[in-house]
């Protein structure tokens, strides 16, 4: 144990003394989610929309007329039909289109309630999201004006639908898939960069002609990067939480949890990395290929695995990435408990086991 | 406790290392392997060592088998790879520290071991290792050897890159270590460190040349050598080769190293020949053979 | 007969900061010599040698190089002497003829000339067969003597050689210090630099540098008797013994 402990020691002085670790593992993070966040901004100015006024009556003047005169909004442009939407959206710069239902004063009067349908585009999400909030703030506002000493209250009912990006990535989408990156990084990257270094300057020579078993050398060289990931992880969901108010919906320790299963199987294969790999450019240009660009291109961060072709679905199960990616996205952001991704953890579980497995098997006890 | 290598064979794909070596070191022997780089002697270090398995052929280190006793070797040798593999962001105490630590022992518990030489390195104890001078290097790479206590020591050209001065305490450092019992395998491409041997093994090409004690491989050499000098040497050099006597010519130094076929030779038929040349301040006179005349001459055949 | 000095040196000093590396060092070399240039590491060679060859500026002192000056005669300098250094030698990733065109070409040697050189040092090296080779594939020892070729392809009036020889075989490490005797007689000066005092034993006159100064500056022979001792080996352990 004696042993061990000093292993882990020497680990920790040589990340603290390399810059260019340190900051590749505190300054990514902290620079990514930064950047990611910063680039969407939640405020909106004249925004352009376009108007479909099926009744083309009072009320519906009124509500043209509030939207119109606030500064958020231009109007640039009424729409005929439903058709045309299509179009409009395509060749204006119009973000979003009001579409006011037949007989909406009649409606409004009769069954004291009445549809107005607010069409997003949402390949910006955020400010569609944005929109769709100060229009209904809009329409409340007016509700409330015209509600006030009546007994039976007008129902002002928006209907919001989204265009091109029906699920809504937004920067909080970001967040799974840069933590899932940072980790992967830090942990495979690292730790591989941080053997094959042993071998360049030949101390990994000593190190195998001394008493410690191969099981402790990795373990050794593991564990302060299981333990940084674990930071790291943290300072990734503290600065979404607290820069760009992310709400997260489910158990942070069930989260904590996940995250370092996903490390460990990351690590295993960090070590399988360096296994192959002689010198540290070749683990660094393994690592940055072999698994950054999968989990970029595959893993569902950037482009939605269902409208990928077959093929690269079924390539996409076997990274790792893809299962951590939709396990805390269900923790992040729909809130769910284990119940509901049992089945991903199991995947996980057996993948790390299995990595693990093979890098033991393949590190080499000797120099061949 | 020393070693015993037969018929130890290995190659790297299509290159062969070593071919078909043996060589037994004695206990409590300090046994030199001299050759140039490429000759193999890594190749018998990792062998050796555990760190490689022989193709062919078996070797014993301490009594264990460097194949299926691996670790028992693995706990009872010293090994100092070459280039001094430290640790260069740790410091002097840290990577010694670190070293004595994954061999289940402390600095205190074997200082009287390292103790003279890590006095010379203490006064740069919490200098990192990365900015020590070589022979500084070379000395903490001993110590980080030694630490645990070994039974023989590897030491994998040790003195390369090391100033005359550290060199030659090197040399004394290793003939302290030997009087406390310890066997010593130390490999090195400098033929004059071979006559601070008890015995060496001469190697080129991954083949053993000879074994013995450096004296009688000295005295073993065949012809007599005369230091040859004149005003211009390469024009001595050529002149010499063209000469019908001759058996083998090499600049040596300020001279170069004469031998002649002939048993008996008079040297003023060579010096008439050189003055017929040309060639003028010649001196010729009989020297010694070193270790490498004798390498030389064993390589050519 | 005079010789012309090809290197003059007087009061050459380099500081950095408060360290003087190179402390007021004076010396000549004359054409067709070989001077070895000693000293262990950090005594202040590699300085030394990086202002002699222009890519270092003195902080005071005067030196000529090949009749240049190495305040502001460095480009004319870097012309008119060869480099070779055991640790940057020849592209391993190249065969033997493409590293002769290559480097021909760095130097600034006309197509034509470079073919006649290819050729000629082919032939002379007798690598004939495996002119095509890649030099990694090369055994150690041609890889030198052909890297030394290399330095010498635009027939500079001095080639520099960092520890030339050092864990060559003996027979080869002759052939290549007969390569620089003929290099020398035909008027080329070597300057060798080096920590190995074997290497020493081969030159026309050493300089011993210690802790910045020029301690020793003779033939062997004169220091070796100069010091009561046989080899340049002691005679260093001598010096670096008295300075202690």
């Amino acid at each position: 144990m004696k042993r061990f402990i000093g292993f882990i020691k020497k680990e920790f002085y040589h990340i603290f003394r390399d810059r260019r670790s340190l900051f590749i593992l505190f300054g990514m993070p902290i620079a990514q989610i930064m950047l990611f966040g910063f680039a969407i901004t939640n405020e909106i100015n004249n925004v352009d929309i376009a108007i479909i006024d099926h009744s083309k009556d009072a009320t519906t003047e009124e509500i043209i007329n509030k939207i119109s005169t606030s500064k958020y909004f231009t109007i640039k442009q009424m729409i005929a039909r439903e058709a045309d939407i299509e179009t409009a959206f395509k060749k204006g710069k119009i973000k979003a289109v009001l579409n006011f239902e037949k007989d909406f004063s009649k409606n409004l009067i009769k069954e004291q309630k009445a549809t107005i349908q607010i069409i997003t585009d949402a390949t910006d999400p955020n400010t569609a999201n944005s929109i769709t909030n100060y229009i209904n703030s809009i329409l409340q506002n007016y509700q409330q004006s015209k509600n006030k000493g009546i007994v039976v209250e007008y129902q002002i009912i928006p209907q919001t639908r989204m265009v091109y990006n029906p699920e809504l990535k937004s920067v909080f989408m970001f967040v799974p898939g840069v933590m899932t990156i940072i980790l992967m990084l830090v942990s495979a990257m690292m730790t591989s960069i941080s053997i094959t270094r042993e071998k360049e300057l030949g101390t990994m020579e000593i190190l195998l002609v001394s008493p410690l078993k191969p099981f402790q050398v990795i373990i050794g060289k593991v564990v302060p990067y299981i333990f940084l990931s674990v930071i790291n992880a943290a300072v990734i969901v503290l600065l979404s939480i607290f820069i760009f108010k992310m709400p997260v919906q489910g158990s942070l320790l069930l989260l904590g949890l996940e995250s370092v299963l996903f490390i460990i199987t990351s690590l295993a294969l960090g070590i399988l990395i360096s296994t192959i790999a002689e010198t540290q450019q070749a683990a660094m240009m393994i690592s940055l290929m072999g698994l950054m660009l999968p989990v970029i291109l595959l893993s569902g961060f950037i482009f939605p695995i269902t409208s990928m072709p077959a093929p690269l679905q079924i390539i996409s199960h076997i990274i790792p990435a893809k299962w951590f990616i939709i396990i805390i996205k269900g923790i992040m952001l729909k809130g769910v408990g284990m119940a509901y991704i049992w089945k991903e953890t199991l995947i996980l579980v057996g993948m790390a086991i299995f990595f693990i497995g093979l890098s033991i098997k393949k590190y080499k006890i000797r120099l061949e | 406790m020393g070693i015993s290598i037969s018929n130890i064979s290995k190659s790297y794909k299509k290159v062969k290392a070593v071919q078909n070596i043996s060589f037994d070191v004695n206990p409590g022997e300090l046994f030199g392997l001299i050759g140039p780089d490429g000759a193999g002697k890594t190749t018998i270090f990792r062998i050796l060592t555990t760190l490689l398995i022989p193709d062919d052929g078996t070797a014993k280190v301490a009594g264990f088998d460097v194949v299926t006793d691996y670790k028992a070797i693995r706990k009872s040798v010293g090994y100092m790879p070459g280039r001094f593999s430290l640790y260069q962001d740790l410091t002097v105490e840290e990577n010694l520290t670190f070293f004595a630590t994954i061999f289940g022992t402390t600095i205190e518990e074997n200082y009287d071991l390292i103790e003279d030489i890590y006095v010379q390195i203490e006064p740069f104890k919490d200098r990192r290792a990365g900015k020590l001078s070589g022979g500084m290097k070379q000395k903490l790479a001993l110590c980080c050897a030694l630490i645990h206590k070994p039974k023989v020591l590897f030491l994998d050209e040790p003195t390369t890159g090391v100033d005359p001065v550290s060199r030659k305490e090197f040399w004394e450092m290793l003939k302290r270590l030997q009087k406390k019992g310890i066997t010593i395998l130390v490999s090195t491409p400098y033929m004059d460190e071979a006559a601070l041997c008890d015995r060496i093994a001469l190697i080129q090409d991954g083949e053993i040349l000879e074994i013995d004690t450096p004296e009688v491989i000295v005295n073993k050499f065949p012809k007599t050598i005369y230091n040859v000098g004149a005003h211009n040497r390469y024009k001595l050099i050529k002149t010499l080769q063209s000469y019908e006597h001759l058996y083998s010519v090499f600049p040596f130094g300020e001279f170069v190293h004469y031998t002649d076929k002939r048993d008996s030779f008079e040297t003023v038929d060579l010096k008439s020949y050189l003055e017929k040349a040309g060639l003028t301040d010649i001196i010729i006179e009989v020297t010694q053979p070193n270790i490498e005349d004798a390498f030389m001459e064993l390589a050519k055949k | 007969m005079k010789v012309e000095n090809v290197i003059e040196v007087i009061e050459l000093t380099k500081t950095f900061g408060d360290f003087t590396a190179v402390n007021a060092i004076s010396f000549e070399v004359k054409k067709g010599e070989i001077f070895g240039f000693l000293g262990a590491n950090g005594a202040g060679k590699t300085t030394a040698m990086k202002m002699l060859i222009g890519i270092s500026k003195p902080s005071s002192g005067t030196a000529k190089v090949a009749g240049f000056d190495v305040f502001s005669q460095t480009e004319s300098i870097k012309k008119n002497i060869g480099y070779m250094s055991q640790k940057f030698a020849l592209y391993d990733d190249l065969t033997v003829k493409e590293n002769i065109t290559f480097f021909g070409g760095i130097y600034g040697l006309t197509r034509k000339k470079i073919k006649e050189k290819r050729e000629q040092l082919v032939s002379e090296l007798g690598l004939e067969n495996i002119s095509n080779k890649l030099v990694g594939s090369l055994p150690l020892g041609w890889k030198q003597k052909l890297s030394f070729s290399v330095s010498l392809l635009h027939e500079p009036k001095i080639v520099f050689l960092d520890e030339p020889t050092g864990g060559v075989d003996p027979i080869t490490r002759r052939q290549f210090w007969e390569m620089i005797y003929k290099a020398a007689d035909q008027g080329t000066t070597i300057f060798v630099t080096t920590h190995y005092m074997d290497e020493a034993e081969y030159c026309d006159r050493v300089s011993i540098m210690v802790e910045g100064k020029i301690e020793a500056l003779d033939t062997p022979k004169k220091l070796k008797e100069q010091f009561k001792v046989d080899s340049m080996n002691q005679v260093f352990l001598k010096l670096a013994r008295n300075i202690e």
